[in-house]
């Protein structure tokens, strides 16, 4: 083998490849080795001495000149056996280099490469796996890479071990492989597709991009398998890295064009008018129907768009592009207008960029002039330009052209015209042209313009002016003699076939309109014939044939001698017209009845062309895509299909979780169901109308329709409490967590709790430490922004409201459920700031929704309760408050805390939570038990208790080593609130939806000193944890929570009347709690 | 893929006579910016990048979005750059081992998976003078032996374990004017497309905030990844945490509707004269909206017309060159004095019996005015949560003349 490599290389310029050997070698390891290897001869083998040696250096030197000879396309496969037995190399540069090789040549050695699988499968295997998660992906993606039809079943094998992998990253790595798979051995399609079915439920943002991407190369047809993913991938969306982003997004797109109806006006309106001409009553009664509805946007739909419009201001030109597209393709038509001064800023990226994003200006030009008017000059050439982006700059200024802009373009194009880059000076006159035609007012002018061009110096401008002009005389059967007499004399000078063509046709046509000039031409052409282009000589003959049907007198003897020319001709094609013409127009016996048509046939009035666009067709390719670039189907190209007439049924997109949480609340949400969709266009106008404020909440709120999203608002504070691998546990956890709501299993949640209890406890710190410990850091915090006092306090306050509830949040990192052996690469916990946490959570995907974001309570103090005196409790005392904060076990409890004081002058020992008597329903999560309490010694625990929205007693007891002590908590109703932020718009919004049976209201009468803002503001909060609603007017006083159960809104309003009376108001789904509310509020508004 | 020609494959092998198809484009282009970047073959599809006087081919077998492959192309190059200092066909062919080793990262099975640079250097050192000798007695390697972490975070863009002596944050508000001025002075086309680049060496896991004065000015606005929008949507407040090291923070365009500031402007007066081989060049520049700020680094460079042969000039500050085969000139002017305006006078000999040159040629001018963002744009504050010690911190301004070209 040694021998044949030589061979090989002898012939193929070896002497190349050694030169690259030596210099990889030279400048990896200057000192050494240069002159060791320079033996021609000897190279590969001394390359294969190198790999057998026993030093990692020298094996190192020898992949790195192997890596350079494939670089270089040279042959270096006879080195394949002494390659492999390296692949099981300690050293990791050795090893990667090796996979290299491996990669590239294991398809022309198979059986070989059956040698180093096996070490990929040790890496792989569930015993004894490799513990970091970045070699088992490695070990998985060089496995994969390896095309040897053999081992398909171990790479499925691989494959499907790794899609359950713990590792998030191992898992990305499959869905890589499952294309590769596929492409190696179609056969496997069924059984990859259940793997990507399950894939696609990962929760990860990392598998997300991946997974998409086998699908679409996999089962693209398979569209079922995306309903119940389609709102996670929505959500996830923008935290996936870009280049999932611009895969999903494709997707996504051809997605809703089979799911959505079209937003479409124009669309409506047609189907009505079709509706019209049915008869039968039930479509009539179904047309009245739509009439009475118009259309809605599917909610979904509206999620698409909304998230997506975010990455329009990604760095990566792909990402954008394909939000372009989207929005092209699938948002309603008044909305697509963003997308304009995005892509109009890539503009100003490299050439590349520039040619796709401007073609595809193009075609959307043709179609929505409107869109990117505004962006005009930012077309203007520039003589720097590369050709091929002028001529695209000019095709969308043509398209943009209109009568308000049309004289400034023409002066503009008046510049271009004199470029010296000539092939652009002719596209500006075939631009100049296609204005002509499209705007009429100014075709005189142009074609002024083109006839003064015809005395251009440059043969290429009158020649390309001479061919338009043609164009639009034909077009313009008006009387143009002056400018074909002109045209006639340019025949004298110029040279260019095409343009002596033109205007010998032009001459030909028109040749009634100049009987004097017409002869002449064809005088001084017959004689020039033998030395003219086969496309004028052509013309020539047309010209020939037209005179002597019009003007036989004079052209009889000057044709027949152009024609017996045309005879002999070496152009067959002029041959053959000379002969067809000559049958035709020449009356003699043989000819039929064809020659009696001749004038007709000759002297038809023509049609005159159609100066379009090359890009006005393209707009059936999906764009951005690799086929509309081209203006042909790529393989691979998958079609958007348009829009269905009937959505199919929207409720396949509903995860389960969506209808338990229904059935909780049903009242709730079965009247939402329709406000929901009127909301969401409301917000959407919002939206349009302008930047404020608002926009962003609205945007962050409006699917407070999905149940879903509502459910999941406490565990995204969670997650975004979290980085590193913690937010990987956090994950873990949340998915559990809904994953064990969805089965509405309290068997679950019993366990999760377990889990929960059992990793805090291994943890080693109780929670309370934990949280002191985020509390000094809010504290630092709010220090470092008392010394940057620039910004208004208002929004401080609001910074800070966002910020405080999430801090308490990092103490979760400790109750994770996730096993933290599964992810070994320990990640260090970066020290978070509160504002990270409250950012974070914007980025969050599942905090993306709900207008019921919950804010900061209104400090109040803190009103303590007894639950155990020290007298019935033997020396043991405890006290309760309530610390209004989100609770950290669970979201639908509410957190209380408990002060256990011991007042003995002994060590009470095991305090813990005994038996509970709770009623139907109600949870409560209890504290770790207390190993001891020294004598006058306090503690704080937290306990976290689900009260169902009730004023229901939750009963346990309390027991120390000895004794066992019943206690009960009851809770105010106010404490069973959160607070919620919101506008006062919003307020008014959700208001007006809980009117009727939803509203209670009472009269207070009180001293007008009580009215007072600031005071009526403290005894609310102090009754009920609710947020203060910003408010417009002095004499209303809003504030909003939400019942923590169940979420629903807790709407208060206090309005002040003449006199000394003032109206309370509370709008609630929960009428009990209102009314409770209503009456715990009343006294304490009217006191004194 | 291939790089000149360099090749690197990921699914099943291409042979490399696809590549004659491309070839053949750049042979049938006059100039190599004219190469289309997307070329169709029987059963291939090419997308081609050019940069640094470098062709990055990759080649399609399925439908791809174009831009997809352009955009990793690009990041492909900058990945060399930052490795390298420079992309070119030298730094390649020395370092052919760490280009094959970093493509392997960036791309399995012809999707991207690390491109961020932060990542990509804790797999992959890049390579230094020190490194390679240390390399070469110990027998270590490039390669890292710790696995990155950040590929698996939730920042991926930032390495773990950052750590500092000095820690540092610097900004470069950097702003370029694009313009088309007319023959007689009046503005065609102006607007300010600005970057902030960002050089940030701070320790552990910084969050930053960076406020503006006038957040309001900033009309299309994108973004680094690590930017939490939400924040920009709702305060216009910049809110991060950031790369180690340099990287572009955010790019953005002045809106539209604030009128441009030109800061200089050209008197000039080029004619060739009919049926005579030689013709007149007087170019002058001055101050226009400057801010009071000095102008300087100011370069013309003017492309003339083919029939020019040479060109006799004075200039009255710098120094020219003229090049007769790409016909280019190039002014290296250097500071304005308001006192006494730079001039660029002299004769224009062209080919004699060549008609005159129907245009006159475009000017482009560069520039620079230190200190000045000439859009008004301000930093307001910087601050930093998550970490305890106190950075220094800096943020410079520099205005620069973009795509700025005068017709005459």
């Amino acid at each position: 083998m040694s021998s044949n490599s030589f061979a090989y290389n002898e012939q193929s310029g070896g002497g190349e490849a050694t030169e690259l050997g030596q210099e990889a070698t030279s400048t990896i390891s200057p000192s050494g080795a240069f002159g060791l290897f320079s033996s021609d001869m000897k190279k590969n083998e001394d390359l294969k001495q190198m790999l057998e040696s026993n030093k990692d250096s020298a094996k190192l030197d020898a992949m790195k000149r192997i890596v350079g000879m494939i670089a270089k396309g040279k042959n270096a496969s006879e080195l394949f056996p002494a390659v492999v037995k390296n692949v099981a190399s300690k050293n990791i540069e050795i090893k990667k280099l090796v996979y290299v090789y491996l990669v590239r040549y294991a398809e022309e050695q198979q059986d070989l490469a059956l040698l180093s699988i096996s070490t990929f499968q040790r890496a792989l295997k569930v015993n004894g796996r490799d513990p970091n998660q970045l070699i088992r992906a490695s070990a998985l993606r060089v496995l994969s890479s390896i095309r040897v039809p053999i081992i398909v079943p171990i790479m499925m094998l691989a494959i499907k071990e790794a899609s359950a992998d713990l590792s998030p990253y191992v898992r990305k790595n499959a869905a890589h492989a499952i294309q590769k798979l596929y492409s190696l051995d179609p056969e496997q399609k069924e059984m990859l597709i259940e793997i990507i079915e399950k894939l696609l439920k990962d929760k990860s943002t990392l598998v997300a991009g991946s997974v998409v991407m086998a699908f679409e190369e996999v089962c693209p047809d398979r569209i079922d398998l995306i309903h119940k993913n389609y709102r996670k991938l929505c959500n996830l969306l923008v935290d996936v890295e870009e280049w999932g982003q611009v895969v999903i997004i494709h997707m996504l797109t051809r997605y809703a064009r089979t799911q959505f109806v079209s937003p479409w006006k124009e669309g409506d309106g047609l189907e009505d008018n079709e509706k019209d001409f049915y008869d039968s009553d039930e479509e009539q009664k179904e047309k009245a129907d739509k009439r009475k509805r118009p259309y809605t946007m599917d909610p979904d739909h509206r999620l698409l768009i909304r998230n997506t419009k975010p990455l329009l201001q990604s760095r990566n030109a792909a990402v954008v592009m394909a939000v372009a597209q989207l929005y092209w393709h699938i948002a309603p038509k008044s909305e697509a207008g963003i997308i304009s001064k995005s892509l109009v800023r890539l503009l100003r990226s490299n050439r590349e960029v520039q040619y796709i994003v401007l073609q595809n200006i193009a075609t959307m030009s043709i179609q929505r002039k409107g869109m990117f008017e505004p962006y005009l000059k930012s077309f203007y050439v520039r003589s720097t330009d590369p050709t091929m982006i002028k001529i695209l700059k000019l095709e969308i200024l043509t398209n943009l052209a209109n009568e308000a802009n049309i004289s400034t373009l023409l002066r503009e194009f008046q510049t271009y015209v004199k470029s010296q880059d000539k092939q652009f000076a002719a596209a500006t006159i075939q631009t100049i042209g296609r204005c002509a035609t499209s705007i009429t007012e100014v075709s005189d002018t142009c074609l002024n313009g083109l006839v003064c061009l015809l005395s251009n110096r440059d043969e290429i401008v009158v020649a390309e002016s001479v061919v338009v002009i043609k164009k639009l005389l034909q077009m313009q059967p008006i009387q143009h003699g002056e400018i074909i007499k002109h045209m006639a004399k340019l025949l004298d000078s110029i040279t260019v076939p095409v343009a002596r063509a033109s205007i010998l046709w032009l001459i030909g046509e028109n040749c009634e309109r100049v009987p004097k000039i017409a002869p002449d031409v064809l005088r001084k052409t017959a004689k020039s014939f033998t030395s003219e282009d086969d496309l004028v000589k052509l013309q020539i003959l047309n010209l020939g044939a037209k005179l002597y049907l019009t003007n036989s007198k004079q052209t009889k003897l000057l044709t027949q001698y152009i024609l017996n020319l045309g005879k002999y001709d070496q152009n067959y094609d002029i041959r053959d017209r000379t002969r067809f013409i000559r049958q035709l127009i020449v009356p003699n016996e043989k000819s039929g009845a064809l020659s009696k048509y001749a004038k007709k046939i000759f002297l038809a009035q023509k049609p005159a062309p159609l100066l379009e666009s090359p890009f006005k067709d393209r707009d059936h390719f999906q764009l951005g895509t690799l086929s509309h670039t081209l203006n042909t189907k790529a393989t691979g190209y998958l079609e958007l299909s348009n829009w269905p007439e009937v959505a199919p049924d929207p409720s396949v997109r509903n995860v389960e979780v969506i209808e338990l949480a229904k059935e909780w609340t049903p009242a709730g949400k079965a009247k939402k169901e329709n406000p929901d969709e009127k909301f969401y266009s409301e917000s959407e106008e919002e939206e349009d109308s302008s930047e404020s404020s608002s926009d962003s909440e609205s945007a962050s709120g409006s699917e407070s329709g999905e149940d879903e999203e509502e459910d999941h608002s406490g565990d995204s504070g969670e997650d975004s409490g979290e980085s590193g691998s913690e937010s990987e546990a956090g994950k873990g956890r949340a998915a559990k967590h809904a994953k064990a709501r969805g089965k509405g299993d309290s068997k679950d949640v019993d366990k999760e709790k377990e889990n929960s209890k059992s990793s805090e406890s291994s943890s080693g710190e109780s929670s309370s430490i934990e949280e002191s410990s985020s509390d000094s850091e809010s504290e630092s915090e709010s220090e470092s922004e008392s010394e940057s006092r620039t910004i208004t306090k208002a929004k401080e306050k609001k910074t800070k409201q966002d910020r405080n509830p999430l801090t308490k949040d990092v103490s979760l990192l400790d109750l994770d459920d996730f096993n933290p052996v599964s992810s070994p690469v320990v990640l260090p916990t970066p020290a978070l700031s509160p504002s990270l946490i409250a950012d974070l959570e914007g980025l969050n995907l599942s905090a993306t929704s709900s207008v019921i974001s919950v804010s900061t309570p209104v400090f109040v103090p803190g009103k303590t309760h007894v639950l155990l005196h020290r007298m019935s409790g033997k020396g043991l005392a405890a006290h309760y408050f309530f610390p209004r904060q989100p609770c950290i076990f669970g979201d639908k409890m509410v957190s209380v805390q408990i002060t256990l004081n011991n007042t003995t002058d002994q060590k009470i020992e095991n305090i813990h939570v005994g038996g509970k008597k709770l009623p139907m329903g109600m949870q409560m999560h209890v504290f770790n038990p207390i190993e001891s309490l020294e004598p006058a010694g306090s503690i704080t625990v937290s306990v976290g208790i689900d009260f169902c929205d009730s004023t229901q007693t939750a009963s346990f007891q309390l027991c120390t080593k000895d004794d066992c002590f019943s206690v009960n908590i009851q809770p105010p109703v106010g404490e069973l609130l959160l607070p919620v932020a919101m506008s006062e718009k919003d307020f008014k919004k959700e208001q007006g939806m809980l009117s009727g049976m939803n509203e209670t209201s009472t009269t207070i009468i009180a001293a007008p000193q009580n009215f007072a803002s600031s005071v009526i503001l403290q005894k609310v909060v102090n009754v009920a944890n609710v947020g203060v609603v910003p408010s417009g007017q002095d004499n209303v006083h809003r504030f909003a929570a939400k019942t923590v159960h169940s979420g629903s809104l807790m709407l208060v309003t206090v309005e002040l009347k003449e006199g000394s009376t003032a109206q309370l108001i509370i709008n609630t789904e929960k009428t009990v709690i209102g009314s409770v509310l209503l009456r715990e509020l009343k006294p304490v508004l009217s006191q004194g | 893929m291939s790089l000149g020609e360099y090749e690197k494959h990921w699914k099943s092998v291409v042979s490399q006579s696809v590549c004659d198809y491309f070839f053949e484009a750049q042979e049938k282009a006059a100039d190599v910016e004219n190469v289309p970047p997307v070329i169709s073959t029987p059963h291939h599809y090419l997308i081609s990048i050019y940069r640094d006087k470098l062709f990055f081919v990759s080649v399609i077998q399925t439908e791809v979005p174009p831009l997809f492959v352009i955009e990793f192309l690009h990041r492909v190059a900058d990945t060399f750059q930052d490795y390298f200092g420079e992309c070119s066909e030298a730094a390649i062919k020395d370092n052919v081992v760490i280009v094959y080793e970093l493509l392997e990262e960036m791309l399995d099975n012809g999707f991207p998976l690390a491109t961020e640079s932060n990542i990509l250097k804790e797999l992959i050192k890049p390579p230094t003078i020190l490194r390679s000798v240390v390399n070469s007695i110990t027998g270590s390697s490039n390669v890292g032996d710790t696995l990155p972490t950040g590929q698996l975070s939730n920042i991926p863009w930032r390495r773990a374990g950052v750590k500092y002596t000095n820690n540092e944050a610097y900004f470069d508000v950097v702003e370029e004017i694009d313009a088309i001025i007319d023959k007689s002075g009046s503005t065609v086309f102006a607007e300010i497309q600005g970057v902030i680049d960002a050089c940030i060496k701070l320790s552990g896991m910084p969050d930053l905030s960076l406020s503006f004065m006038n957040p309001r000015l900033l009309d299309d606005v994108s973004f680094h990844p690590c930017i939490r929008f939400k924040r920009w949507e709702s305060e216009r407040v910049l809110s991060f945490i950031p790369p180690d090291g340099n990287f572009r923070l955010i790019s953005y365009r002045v809106s539209s509707q604030n009128l441009v500031a030109i800061p200089v402007y050209v008197k000039h007066s080029i004619s060739f004269k009919e049926n005579s081989s030689c013709g007149r060049f007087d170019i002058t520049i001055g101050p226009k909206q400057n801010m009071g700020k000095t102008i300087e680094a100011i370069t013309v460079t003017v492309h003339m017309p083919k029939v020019v042969l040479n060109m006799n000039l004075t200039p009255t500050q710098g120094s020219y060159t003229f090049d007769p085969v790409t016909k280019v000139l190039t002014w290296d002017v250097g500071k304005i004095t308001p006192q006494k305006l730079p001039s660029l006078k002299g004769l224009v000999n062209l080919q004699s019996g060549a008609p005159k040159p129907e245009e006159n040629p475009s000017l482009n001018i560069q520039f620079k005015i230190q200190q000045l963002a000439i859009s008004g744009l301000k930093v307001n504050r910087l601050d930093m949560y998550g970490e305890k010690y106190k950075p220094f911190k800096g943020v410079k301004y520099v205005t620069k003349a973009g795509k700025f070209q005068v017709r005459t």
